[in-house]
């Protein structure tokens, strides 16, 4: 009974359905018509006409299609309780206002998984359900009252045949009797079906409200690695223009000072010790921008970077820089980062009398490897450098590896996936 | 200091502080700013304009704050190979300075830091030096080549500090004073330098020789 009782629902849902989505479907209708009437002669005009109107019922199902199946959805999974467990929805709850909500729906799977059962239930599930119920359920009840009809005086005709009198309709009575018997099974295999197509279209899985979310934590990550980028850019930038620049132009006005006063006297002395002194801040402001963000890195990328990191190292480094275009700017600036991190380590722990650095594109990865001869035994415990060098590679959704024995050779790969972010435009 | 026909320069750089305390300075020795710009383009279009004896200019400017003002150098260099430039950058980056040197076999270049700037008379040298033909390195520039190339190995102590200076483009005499040594002395390890790289000695020529061992340090 509960399956009939479904399939009724089909039915009707279906109807509705139907009313909703007609609309969409003018523009085909009229382009029968214009095809029955034009038969052979059509003229140009109206081939353009023929040729949009498919498009223009396509354009508005696609548009409009969702804001009906989410509603009609709704419905179905409630009614499909009837014949079996709940079915939770696949969808998110976007935070916000109407745009997001639209943004939010129109971007979920669920929703166009929704969209599709939508067309099955107008097309198949319907028309089936209505088949299942006139002919089990609706016939056999006619077959069943067949003597009473005939005597109220209708007439009742199956194709040729014609029932001529009451002894010939009590004949029917078992016919009907067997179809009305039959037919909660048939509603019931309807139904199912029904069901099963509403589970695997109208659920969701919670894991993927899981992913979603974990692809956005991902994201935000990244969009949050590119913007402190941007921002170490900025600083540098700012320390570069301002800074920088009045520190020397503080110096060359004391050179200048100096040349005003006789040499050799007191006044020329303490100009020339404050002459040094700005000088060696201006050589550790020269530090301290490249420490934050090496202007060759911003301007030529890691191919011109590496090679004058590797030159200021006061041992000897084999750098090998295999790349062939620019990755993104966070990922150029991990993995400078990185490779300055290992060279220090080097330089600071190993006693190593080479070392090598590559640089290469694996598949969507940038690949940093630094191998050095030294004692080995490096310990991620021991010290925060291998440790923030590995949190920063993370944060891209990268690795990093690191093999030290003691005895060495120590080898450090990081891999950094150019994906993700989006690149910030150089300022 | 004597005095010579006033020098023509066109400036290029963005910082307007710098800049115009630069060109005060250039003032106070004779030399005459016939232009002061602060992009790239500018430079390019000013130096057509005033045909100057000499270009200084930044390396980072507007639009792009990426190596602007050292392309528009190479790129002038092409136009004109003789033009002298001298190329002012915050960062001892030798990759700029190769690719300067490049160009016109490295004749009439100079690549200084800023700071150098400061010791007014070094710097104002420098400037007529280049504008005469010759190259001025910084040293700390020299020191990055220095450290790349494994012969050098062979060089005393002493002999790098000569050879840094006479890469800078300085003469016997002004590497005697600086280091405090007879000018004879020198001369000797110009001489041994010379023939440890294997590099042609004997040259009087002071631009040829900072041209030769430039040569060799590039590799």
């Amino acid at each position: 009974m509960r399956s009939l009782g479904a399939v009724l629902g089909a039915v009707l849902v279906g109807g509705v359905s139907h009313l909703l989505i007609g609309p969409m479907l003018i523009p085909v209708i009229i382009l029968v018509e214009i095809l029955v009437e034009a038969r052979q002669d059509v003229n140009e005009a109206e081939l353009w006409i023929v040729v949009l109107l498919p498009f223009l019922s396509l354009g508005m199902l696609l548009l409009l299609g969702p804001l009906v199946a989410l509603p009609v959805a709704a419905v179905e999974r409630w009614r499909l309780r009837l014949v079996h467990p709940p079915v939770r929805s696949g969808h998110r709850t976007p935070r916000g206002g109407v745009r997001r909500w639209l943004r939010t729906r129109y971007s979920e799977a669920a929703t166009w998984r929704e969209f599709a059962y939508l067309l099955l239930l107008c097309l198949v599930i319907a028309p089936l359900s209505a088949l299942v119920l006139i002919g089990f359920a609706g016939y056999g009840l006619v077959l069943l009252g067949a003597p009473l009809l005939v005597a109220a005086g209708e007439q009742l005709v199956f194709n040729q045949f014609r029932v001529s009198g009451v002894g010939a309709a009590f004949a029917l009575v078992p016919v009907g009797a067997a179809l009305l018997v039959v037919s909660p099974y048939a509603a019931a295999v309807t139904a199912h079906l029904n069901a099963v197509l509403g589970r695997i279209l109208l659920g969701g899985e919670p894991s993927e409200a899981l992913r979603s979310e974990l692809v956005e934590v991902k994201r935000s990550r990244a969009r949050l690695v590119d913007s402190f980028e941007a921002e170490r850019r900025r600083i540098e930038r700012d320390l570069h223009d301002d800074t920088q620049q009045r520190l020397v132009t503080l110096a060359m006005k004391l050179g200048l000072a100096r040349m005003d006063s006789p040499a050799g006297s007191p006044v020329e002395r303490s100009l020339a010790d404050a002459q040094e002194q700005v000088k060696e801040i201006i050589s550790s402001m020269r530090e301290i921008i490249q420490g934050i963000h090496p202007p060759l890195l911003t301007d030529e990328g890691l191919v011109a970077a590496l090679p004058e990191l590797a030159e200021r190292c006061a041992f000897p480094v084999d750098l090998t820089v295999d790349l062939t275009e620019r990755s993104p700017a966070h990922v150029e600036g991990v993995v400078y980062f990185a490779a300055a991190e290992a060279l220090g380590n080097v330089a600071k722990h190993s006693e190593a009398h080479r070392t090598a650095v590559t640089v290469e594109r694996a598949g969507e990865d940038v690949v940093l490897e630094v191998t050095d001869d030294g004692r080995g035994g490096a310990d991620p415990e021991r010290g925060t450098g291998l440790t923030g060098l590995a949190d920063r590679v993370a944060v891209l959704g990268g690795r990093t590896l690191l093999s030290s024995p003691v005895g060495g050779p120590t080898r450090i790969r990081v891999e950094v996936p150019c994906t993700g972010a989006p690149r910030s435009a150089s300022s | 200091m004597h005095r010579r026909s006033p020098l023509r320069v066109v400036l290029a750089e963005d910082g307007v502080l710098f800049r115009e305390g630069l060109r005060s300075l250039l003032e106070r020795f004779d030399i005459v700013t016939v232009a002061a710009v602060s992009d790239a383009e500018t430079l390019v279009e000013a130096v057509a304009e005033h045909g100057p004896d000499l270009v200084i200019t930044d390396v980072r400017m507007p639009p792009g704050f990426g190596n602007e003002g050292l392309r528009a150098a190479v790129e002038l260099r092409t136009k004109h190979p003789a033009l002298p430039i001298v190329v002012l950058s915050h960062f001892v980056e030798t990759r700029y300075v190769d690719k300067l040197l490049d160009s016109n076999e490295g004749r009439a270049v100079g690549y200084l830091l800023k700071e150098r700037v400061a010791e007014v008379e070094n710097f104002v040298a420098s400037l007529r030096q280049v504008s005469e033909g010759g190259a001025v390195i910084d040293p700390s520039v020299i020191r990055r080549l220095v450290q790349r190339r494994d012969p050098l190995d062979q060089l005393t102590r002493r002999e790098r500090e000569v050879l840094i200076l006479m890469a800078e483009g300085h003469s016997n005499a002004r590497i005697a004073r600086e280091l405090t040594v007879s000018e004879a002395a020198v001369g000797k390890h110009t001489a041994s330098i010379m023939a440890k790289l294997g590099l042609a000695h004997g040259d009087a020529d002071i631009n040829r020789r900072v041209k030769a061992v430039l040569a060799f340090l590039r590799g």
